[in-house]
């Protein structure tokens, strides 16, 4: 199903329609203008290629001048894939706003979650760590991470220290609130994963 | 305006009474029961007031049948049908917590002198 891509704008709150104050996320999504329309016969699946977010001619490489050129569009920073079943309702160069969520209840939501560095276990994995106090010296650390002699070894999956955040989350199930095709915003309620600004994907939840 | 402003804006009430934290003041609740809508009323003591923009709330303290109940309400929820002030309290705090402690005489709060407002 053809899909957006969008902007987290920050939070706010809403009054729904029984008076109750509902925690909403802002997305400014789109216009996406459509940069390649890919078909079973030519490229094996039937996917809409589309863009978001204007570069400057300058700024752009070369190789992503000539993509855009090819739809006769001006160079975007960001590129998205979406799986679609008739590829030939859409054309190149064809702008899909926020009216394809007009008709949805929920939204599902990908995009980078914050970064938090390399982080312990406690932080990470949720572990409750050692004694404070009463002589331990045990306070953050891990514990056993394993048996003995056999297996020796570490099993693959131990939840252990690493980096925390900076990966891709998938969102779903999103309520959505409000469309403003107007101004091209989307409210959904709860949160989205990154910081404002964060470059969002956008698809209706499936039924 | 930023956006998130222009959404919490269009949803904020023209006009908030003037009201203070040790005010007197009677709130109509809009009630739904089943299909049918009543206002109720609730009387008391601002103790609180609390946040900024559309997330604003207030707390309102009463003594019901001797009982200490406390209603915080979001100040722009379209259940709010009116905000009235009663009196005007004297008070030197921004919170009112310490009467929670007190009772009867103790509990009461000085009226503003002060009238030009």
């Amino acid at each position: 199903m053809i899909g957006l891509i969008g902007r987290k704008i920050g939070m706010s709150q809403v009054f729904d329609e029984h008076g109750v104050l509902t925690p909403v996320s802002v997305i400014q999504a789109g216009p996406c203008p459509v940069v390649q329309v890919k078909t079973e016969a030519k490229d094996g699946y039937n996917a809409v290629q589309v863009a978001f977010d204007l570069v400057r001619p300058t700024r752009a490489n070369l190789p992503r001048l000539g993509h855009f050129r090819k739809a006769n569009l001006p160079p975007y920073r960001n590129l998205q894939e979406f799986r679609v079943e008739n590829p030939d309702e859409f054309k190149m160069g064809q702008l899909i706003d926020v009216s394809i969520f007009k008709d949805s209840a929920k939204l599902d939501v990908s995009g980078r979650t914050k970064g938090k560095g390399f982080q312990g276990v406690m932080k990470r994995h949720g572990f409750g760590g050692g004694r404070k106090t009463h002589g331990s010296h045990s306070h953050r650390i891990p514990g056993s991470i394993g048996m003995a002699a056999y297996p020796g070894k570490v099993f693959k999956g131990t939840k252990l220290p690493g980096q925390t955040g900076y990966d891709i989350k998938h969102i779903k199930n999103l309520k959505i609130v409000e469309v403003d095709t107007e101004n091209n915003l989307i409210l959904v309620k709860g949160a989205v994963p990154g910081a404002r600004n964060t470059v969002l994907r956008l698809t209706a939840t499936h039924v | 305006m930023n956006i998130l402003d222009q959404i919490s804006a269009r949803q904020m009430k023209d006009s908030v009474p003037d009201f203070h934290v040790g005010d007197t003041v009677k709130i109509d609740v809009k009630v739904v029961e089943g299909k049918r809508e009543r206002i109720q009323l609730f009387q008391g003591t601002v103790i609180q007031r609390k946040g900024g923009g559309i997330g604003e709330t207030f707390t309102v303290r009463k003594i019901s049948g001797g009982i200490g109940v406390e209603r915080v309400f979001p100040l722009h929820s379209p259940n709010l049908a009116g905000i009235k002030v009663i009196r005007q309290g004297k008070v030197r705090r921004a919170k009112l917590f310490y009467l929670r402690d007190l009772k009867g005489k103790a509990a009461r709060i000085k009226d503003k002198r002060d009238i030009r407002r």
